[in-house]
């Protein structure tokens, strides 16, 4: 099993051994967990699978119980301000800055900020010009997110924490978003992300970290998860009035054959591979 | 340095922010005003030789105005933002908490500053408060309104541990702030309370206030009226400084980031 711990590799965020318990409750229960700098990772499971905390960890926010903890080269728990002028959080929900608007919230907070990042960009970035002026209890969800995202990536930071940031968006927004995120990751940002949509890690993650039950299961790239790319092909069709399914290793040959049995067009005819999501719920369905 | 400089970028947010709460607005700035024209009209009556009662209230409501924009407000606004979300994110950033604590002392400096100007003036323009002409008066309400801030503002923090949720922050500290401002003589004149009470009210810091307030804006006679027969300064700077200190020791204790879960 590939847990993604790799030694004598740059990582920007290393984890062993990682504890935290909840009175009888492991909510982490043995973490190894390597982020590469520079890489994005996406960390997948279901909720209560211990994902939130161990971002929140890894953010400084929560005390472990135990293991070893290492974000830019230092322990989070006893990190200071100039540690945390380089990483920037987006969290997973917030009501805040129902009074002051955008442009300002922004202005504000760029004061926190050794070397921020230019404030009008930063706003073009996450597509929020037209509402630069609207206050916080003004914006509608997925602005919100956009606010929250504008303020995790105002300080230039080196890695960026993203709890399921697209929560909201609609489909347009979310590709404006991984846009986004694609360019910070040119620029050399690392990225840990935890998400729900699975084709979004696909999209983003360079790897992607498989947790359940406090637990990392795999750790491996989106289209090698699961054995995803030896798994068999699936040839589905329709023959004498009902669907018919095929699972095979090697869809080539079995297409050749099936096309003879046809005079024209094989009716109803899909070739496809597991999607991440298939290789996902299978692995956390099997986990039980 | 620094600190200091995100601490007054932090007052102007947070300024901003409670002039577009009209709500806040009106309770914390107008509503002692407001208590002012209701007691003021209706009590016209001469409380000792020279003294009306609107004269005694002024004073009252400038001493309680100290733990209404201080005290009250934070008690019931930090809950609100530890709700919200607001701490938790500024503690994701490379903000230093000191400067927190600077815009919230600035945003209670700002208030108080406008409200007593608000109860001065109405005070003087409708109910014949004089404002005190000598120095020493006006050195005597600097450091009672400078301890009464720093500790009120202190305590207002320690105790917005104490509230569970933001929503349930009014409804406790308010009957707080109300019940010391019947017993420390804001709303009645405090040698016309049961002694028990007095002693009650000694305890607490806002007795102590209203009487440096009427030191400042009542005639010097009027020391005789008090239940020591004096104004107490020494007593009244003592008392202000133990509630400081509390207030200091219970701040940087107890103050969280995050709801308790």
């Amino acid at each position: 099993m590939n847990t993604g711990v790799h030694t004598g590799v740059n990582n920007a965020v290393e984890i062993r051994g990682l504890i935290k318990t909840y009175g009888e409750t492991h909510a982490v229960a043995g973490v190894d967990l390597n982020v590469r700098t520079g890489e994005v990772f996406a960390l997948l499971g279901p909720n209560g699978a211990g994902k939130t905390t161990t971002i929140e960890i890894l953010e400084g926010y929560r005390d472990r119980d135990g293991g070893t903890v290492s974000v830019l080269g230092e322990d989070p728990s006893k990190a200071g301000l100039s540690w945390r002028n380089k990483i920037g959080i987006v969290l997973q929900s917030n009501n805040d800055a129902a009074e002051i608007t955008v442009e300002e919230i922004l202005n504000f907070f760029s004061d926190y900020y050794v070397n921020p990042r230019n404030v009008d960009e930063v706003i073009n970035a996450v597509g929020l010009e037209e509402k630069r002026k609207a206050r916080g209890r003004e914006l509608s969800g997925g602005q919100r997110r956009r606010l929250d995202v504008a303020l995790g990536i105002l300080g230039n930071p080196e890695l960026l924490f993203l709890d399921e940031p697209t929560t909201g968006f609609d489909p347009e927004a979310r590709r404006a978003f991984w846009d986004l995120i694609r360019g910070l990751r040119a620029d050399g940002t690392t990225i840990l992300l935890t998400t729900h949509y699975l084709d979004e890690a696909e999209a983003l993650a360079d790897r992607v970290g498989v947790i359940n039950h406090g637990r990392i299961i795999e750790v491996a790239t989106p289209a090698t998860l699961g054995g995803r790319d030896s798994a068999k092909v699936i040839v589905r069709w329709s023959e004498n009035g009902s669907a018919q399914e095929e699972r095979t290793d090697s869809p080539t040959e079995f297409l050749r054959s099936l096309g003879t049995r046809f005079t024209g067009e094989i009716p109803d005819l899909t070739v496809s591979r597991p999607t991440l999501e298939d290789i996902y719920i299978s692995m956390i369905e099997g986990q039980g | 340095m620094n600190t200091f400089k995100i601490g007054v970028s932090r007052g102007n947010l947070e300024i901003r922010q409670f002039l577009r709460q009209r709500e806040s607005v009106v309770f914390t700035l107008l509503f002692p005003v407001l208590l002012l024209l209701i007691f003021g009209s209706v009590f016209k009556n001469t409380i000792a030789p020279g003294v009306t009662f609107s004269q005694y209230f002024v004073a009252g409501m400038i001493a309680s105005g100290l733990i209404n924009t201080g005290f009250q407000q934070l008690a019931i606004m930090i809950p609100l933002e530890r709700d919200d979300g607001t701490l938790k994110r500024l503690r994701g950033t490379p903000m230093p908490p000191t400067s927190y604590f600077i815009g919230k002392i600035l945003s209670v400096l700002a208030c108080m500053i406008v409200q007593i100007v608000l109860l001065l003036v109405v005070g003087a323009l409708m109910f014949g408060v004089q404002l005190p002409t000598d120095l020493g008066r006006w050195v005597t309400f600097t450091w009672v309104t400078l301890l009464g801030i720093t500790g009120s503002t202190l305590l207002g923090i320690a105790f917005s541990s104490v509230p569970r949720s933001g929503r349930g922050a009014s409804a406790m500290v308010t009957p707080i702030v109300l019940v010391l401002q019947f017993i420390s003589g804001v709303f009645f004149i405090f040698n016309q309370l049961p002694s028990w009470m007095q002693n009650v009210a000694s305890i607490f810091p806002l007795k102590w206030l209203t009487q440096g307030m009427r030191s400042v804006f009542l005639p010097e006679s009027f020391a005789s009226q008090e239940v020591a027969k004096s104004w107490e300064h020494g007593r009244v700077a003592l008392m202000l400084t133990i509630w400081i200190a509390i207030g200091l020791v219970l701040a940087l204790k107890t103050f969280r980031w995050e709801r308790s879960r």
